[in-house]
């Protein structure tokens, strides 16, 4: 029988750790975990435990140079600087133990998960593991090793012919899985984050447009520090839907960051757990409505790794397997499991305190410039429906 | 930076005999909008512009259209009395060449000859890769006061963090003659440490800076 929804999880994911201090922290996955056993939302016959990526697979969208080089700093036999080449052995994405193994491992997830969806053993699937969007084809980059999306993108298109929709709302811009696909026509990639004007990376304008034939198949839509909730929303609702319109993917494949959130510690978009509650059941409505509901979400960023990431991640595993939200308190046993370890006091309910912060000034104007980014973004395509 | 670092040095041009329609048609095919005129020393006597045909050429929704117009000789068109520039020059001095004269591109001379030229975009380009924002990277806004020294002190904490620095810009206060706002791009997307290092050695950080809103 057709499953719902496959979780892809194992212990295993927990060695892609760069130290006790990096914001980039995956005892999230546990977490996120932990609060679906809790809530009784998930039960062990719908996880699945990854594979790893063979040399093979991450070649789709790597460089062998670049993995061999990573296959020696994880030895510890790598003893030049490499960090201006490679990108690793930098404060952002230092060496650590068996980093190859660990990175192939997140890679492997996500083509786990493609494969339950794509060989029809499930709806949907959930590689919180994955999301690596910063990966370079030959470079480390922001926290990423390998980009898991680009393999797996590769992979779908070599091993099923499917055309892929990348949706990305990590509120950093999706720079690595953009310029792999960037030349690329088969291949539709969609981000929405935080302007460059301050943030890492600093790409993702709007007319980073595609290159060649793939002109026209890569969607930026920057939106403004203090966006918060309605705006990104309204944002993100008219970007999924017309672009899904336009190029008529067969499946999706949408990377969750959850550092857009007001408390996270790197951006400044002042969203709240509303947002998180609906990006994964409008994906899940968008993916029913033109691709057969073939739907892989993979994690990302998100470095409030306690008040909000948890939360934020069960949301898409529920929308992938319930018809309402949870609402009101969160088990008291997860709360209780996990409170002493953290270092701030946990949200002890699915949603924010209303008002989570004081009113930002200039919210209006805000909203208007998104709109107008938006409408410059969607002007291709939207002209193009006028004249058909 | 040296002019001759970043002019194009394969240059497209035409002699005083040429007719207005060869012009037009180089500056089609070509996608460009200045041509230099050389005589047949190699010297350049003129320059042609996009905007100079323009005005000369007959409207295409003129009922007259009088064709010999197409015919006439670039000698008769041109500007003469140009405004060149040195491959030992400065980009910033030409940049103020470009700005004072409201021209879109400076044909570049030496001993007599054209060797090169730099349009209004390539400098552009120039000034996107000063501020370093053809790179990953994180920026970050620190007001400061106007005193000698203060540059030391803020590359200080990026010297004890060991962050590399991608570019730094020094702009005008707005708010004050006393401060000035230094704009740094580094290359990390974790810049919480820098920032409270800043923060640590008494510095005012603007990340992001949006005006009315205070962090």
């Amino acid at each position: 029988m057709k499953k719902e929804a496959t979780f892809i999880f194992s212990e295993e994911q927990l060695g892609y750790s760069f130290s006790d201090t990096h914001p980039f922290n995956q005892k999230r996955i546990l977490l996120s975990l932990d609060l679906l056993k809790k809530s009784g939302a998930i039960q062990d016959s719908d996880i699945v435990p990854p594979r790893m990526a063979t040399d093979d697979e991450l070649l789709l969208a790597h460089d062998s140079k670049f993995i061999d080089i990573v296959k020696k700093a994880g030895k510890g036999e790598l003893h030049e600087d490499v960090s201006d080449i490679y990108g690793i052995g930098t404060d952002d994405t230092p060496i650590f133990p068996n980093m190859h193994e660990a990175s192939a491992m997140l890679v492997g997830g996500t083509l786990t998960a493609v494969d339950e969806v794509m060989e029809g053993r499930s709806k949907y699937a959930l590689n919180l593991g994955g999301g690596l969007h910063h990966g370079f084809h030959g470079r480390a980059s922001g926290f990423c090793v390998y980009n898991d999306s680009s393999v797996a993108i590769k992979y779908m298109q070599e091993k099923y012919g499917a055309r892929v929709l990348y949706i990305d709302t990590d509120a950093h811009h999706g720079d690595g899985v953009q310029w792999s696909f960037y030349d690329d026509p088969s291949v539709c990639t969609l981000s929405i984050h935080e302007t460059g004007r301050y943030l890492f990376p600093g790409t993702g304008n709007i007319t980073e447009r595609g290159n060649g034939t793939g002109y026209g198949t890569s969607f930026n839509f920057p939106i403004d520090a203090f966006t918060e909730d309605e705006s990104f929303l309204s944002v993100y609702k008219a970007a999924i839907t017309e672009v899904t319109e336009f190029f008529k993917p067969d499946v999706i494949l949408t990377q969750n960051g959850a550092d857009a959130h007001y408390f996270d510690p790197l951006t400044h978009l002042y969203g709240t757990m509303a947002i998180y509650k609906e990006i994964p059941r409008i994906a899940r409505e968008i993916a029913d409505q033109y691709c057969n509901g073939r739907w892989i979400a993979v994690g990302g960023g998100g470095y409030d790794i306690w008040r909000v990431v948890p939360r934020a991640w069960a949301h898409i595993w529920l929308a992938m397997t319930t018809d309402s939200a949870p609402t009101g308190p969160l088990p008291a046993d997860w709360l209780t499991a996990w409170q002493e370890q953290s270092p701030v006091p946990l949200i002890p309910t699915w949603e924010d305190p209303n008002p989570l912060y004081e009113p930002i000034p200039r919210k209006a104007e805000i909203t208007e410039k998104n709109e107008q980014m938006l409408s410059r973004a969607l002007h291709m395509i939207r002209n193009e429906k006028m004249n058909k | 930076m040296l002019i001759e670092e970043i002019m194009i040095k394969e240059v497209t041009t035409l002699s005083p005999s040429n007719t207005v329609k060869d012009a037009l048609q180089t500056m089609h095919h070509k996608k460009i909008r200045h041509i230099p005129i050389l005589s047949t020393e190699g010297m350049v006597i003129g320059i042609v512009t996009d905007r100079d045909l323009k005005e000369i050429v007959p409207s295409s929704i003129s009922e007259i259209i009088d064709h010999s117009v197409y015919d006439t000789a670039l000698a008769d068109v041109m500007t003469t009395n140009l405004i060149i520039g040195h491959p030992m020059d400065f980009v910033e001095e030409a940049a103020v060449i470009f700005y004072d004269n409201k021209i879109g591109a400076l044909p570049i001379v030496s001993n007599n000859q054209l060797v090169g030229i730099i349009t209004e975009t390539d400098l552009l380009y120039k000034y996107i890769e000063l501020t370093g924002a053809h790179q990953p990277g994180s920026q970050i806004e620190v007001r400061v006061p106007n005193v000698p020294g203060i540059l030391f002190e803020v590359s200080k904490v990026f010297h004890e963090q060991k962050t590399n620095v991608l570019s730094v810009l020094v702009y005008p206060d707005k708010e004050s003659d006393a401060t000035k706002i230094l704009v740094i791009r580094i290359n990390s997307m974790n810049p919480l440490s820098i920032i409270q290092g800043l923060k640590d050695s008494g510095f005012e950080v603007l990340w992001p800076n949006v005006p009315g809103v205070v962090l």
